[in-house]
């Protein structure tokens, strides 16, 4: 074969030409490492969000990074068909659609007692006859305390312990709640509600808004409700201990299924989709989606619920997610919880002798 | 005239560089959504599953060229450890070209989630759903795509040295199509 060398470069030029390969391949590089966040500590990541709660909360292995301690639930879904002309979602339009679900604290303990929060929460993930599935993260509160993730971030870093006291500073979540004004919704709500005595009792909220989108391609924004159909005696009080709400949980549902309304909020124009620290006005037309049947509790540490990522971003065709920047953040820093804790499974069974000290 | 070609044939060119296009977008894509809690995260992800199913297609593609095409041959005065590098690094290409799309596809498929390509198109799952099978398949996915990226870069150097300081046709066979001289 004919050999294509060229003549031998001179010592200038091959050490600029070696240069300009260096130059190219850095930039490449480099572009990289901008993207991917090295040159920009302030980014606020999955990772820091996650590295956050795990400064707050400690590590335990295996288990979620925040609404660690919870329980399975298996059911079924009914619908009643009054969705059907806002969404093409399956689960409106079909008769039944199987559900696995998980009641939690938002706490990021596994061990936490009870009333550490006011706060409990349902997720589900609605498994549809055609391979879709919605997967929704809902809280017993009617608004989040902020509308932003970089906002979350701050507050969990007001919760952090400060290395020399090894406990959070007394005035950075007041000087929080100072600064960020979107909270008084929130603070006005938390101000009155107490720890409830059971998950069964509880209304559990999308807080997050989205779109139901029609068979025409008509978006409609909502946001929606679990509202549960058994309602507490007059003057219940949550009993004494820590770990009453799952007991009360597998009582409950051993006489019988347990049931919630799926009212689903249909935002006016105007309304705001992109923060859900506001609450929408009164007097928005709602609808009742249906029934949430729940037949079954399972433990988390080997039900089904245990690895499932409730992402709310998991989404079937007819339903989407809105402009609520806390939407991708949950759904990214869920990723990177997921990812952690899936890799620590084996690790669950000595948390199991651990929580039973 | 040699008996060997100068070039690749011009359907292996063009494969080659419109999957160099997708291939450093895909890195990008790749690297940008894992550092982002932004609706950047959300758009990202959207893009990243079709563009790497079209990945794994072309180079299913792409292999079935490059078996019935002829390929020419390294310059005779290649130092025996360029030649070792430059067929490694080749096969190391093309297998991750293969793997990480798959890898993709199956840590989906073992996180539970329906593999979705667009808001309906849906593929089948291709693992048993498996929380450690996916922590597995996840982080391998992640440290062979810094993989693929560092063998991407060695190929750019690679091919600018060939051009820049030996000129000896390598990067021309991949740049042109007629012969020159």
């Amino acid at each position: 074969m004919v050999d294509r060398s060229s003549p031998p470069l001179s010592g200038t030029s091959l050490v600029l030409r070696l240069a300009a390969i260096a130059v190219v391949v850095g930039a490449v590089a480099g572009a990289f490492a901008y993207v991917n966040g090295t040159f920009d500590p302030q980014r606020l990541t999955p990772k820091k969000l996650v590295n956050v709660l795990e400064t707050n909360n400690g590590v335990h292995p295996g288990f979620r990074r925040n609404h660690a301690k919870g329980v399975c639930v298996i059911g079924h879904f009914e619908s009643s068909g009054e969705a059907r002309s806002y969404s093409t979602a399956q689960v409106f339009n079909e008769a039944r659609t199987p559900v696995v679900g998980r009641f939690a604290l938002p706490a990021g303990s596994p061990y936490a007692p009870d009333g550490a929060v006011p706060i409990r929460s349902l997720a589900l993930r609605f498994t549809q006859a055609n391979g879709q599935q919605w997967r929704t993260g809902m809280n017993s509160m009617p608004v989040f305390p902020v509308g932003t993730p970089e906002a979350f971030y701050q507050f969990q870093q007001a919760l952090s312990p400060l290395p020399a006291t090894g406990k959070p500073d007394p005035a950075a979540v007041p000087a929080f709640f100072a600064s960020h004004p979107e909270t008084a919704p929130f603070l006005a709500w938390v101000k009155t509600a107490k720890p409830s005595a059971s998950y069964v009792t509880e209304n559990y909220n999308s807080v997050n808004a989205f779109y139901l989108v029609n068979a025409t391609g008509q978006k409609q924004a909502v946001r929606w409700n679990m509202v549960p159909v058994a309602k507490d005696a007059p003057g219940a009080m949550a009993p004494q201990g820590s770990d009453y709400l799952e007991k009360d949980l597998v009582q409950r549902i051993a006489t019988g299924p347990l049931r919630w309304q799926l009212m689903i909020t249909l935002a006016n124009p105007g309304d705001p989709t992109n923060d859900a620290s506001k609450p929408w006005p009164e007097g928005r037309k709602v609808i009742n989606a249906g029934t949430l049947v729940l037949e079954s509790t399972q433990p988390q540490l080997d039900g089904e619920c245990r690895d499932i990522n409730y992402d709310p971003l998991v989404l079937p065709a007819g339903i989407e997610g809105s402009d609520d920047p806390l939407l991708a953040a949950r759904s990214a820093g869920y990723a990177n919880s997921y990812l952690r804790r899936t890799s620590e499974v084996s690790q669950l069974p000595a948390a199991k002798q651990e929580a039973q000290q | 005239m040699s008996a060997q070609p100068n070039h690749f044939a011009p359907l292996a060119r063009l494969l080659h560089w419109l999957m160099a296009l997708m291939i450093i977008a895909m890195l990008f894509i790749g690297a940008g959504m894992v550092a982002s809690v932004s609706e950047r995260h959300e758009w990202l992800i959207h893009l990243h599953k079709p563009l790497g199913v079209a990945i794994l297609l072309l180079v299913i593609v792409r292999l079935a060229v490059r078996f019935s095409t002829r390929q020419p041959p390294l310059p005779a005065d290649l130092p025996g450890w360029q030649v070792l590098a430059a067929k490694a690094s080749h096969v190391l290409l093309y297998v991750l070209m293969l793997v990480l799309p798959l890898l993709g596809w199956a840590m989906i498929s073992a996180s539970g989630e329906p593999v979705m390509l667009g808001s309906s198109l849906q593929l089948p799952s291709i693992m048993p759903a498996n929380a450690s099978l996916f922590a597995f398949l996840r982080k391998a996915h992640g440290y062979l795509a810094y993989l693929l990226f560092l063998t991407v870069l060695v190929h750019l150097a690679a091919a600018l040295f060939h051009g820049w300081v030996r000129r000896d046709g390598v990067l021309d066979s991949m740049l042109r199509g007629k012969d020159r001289g």
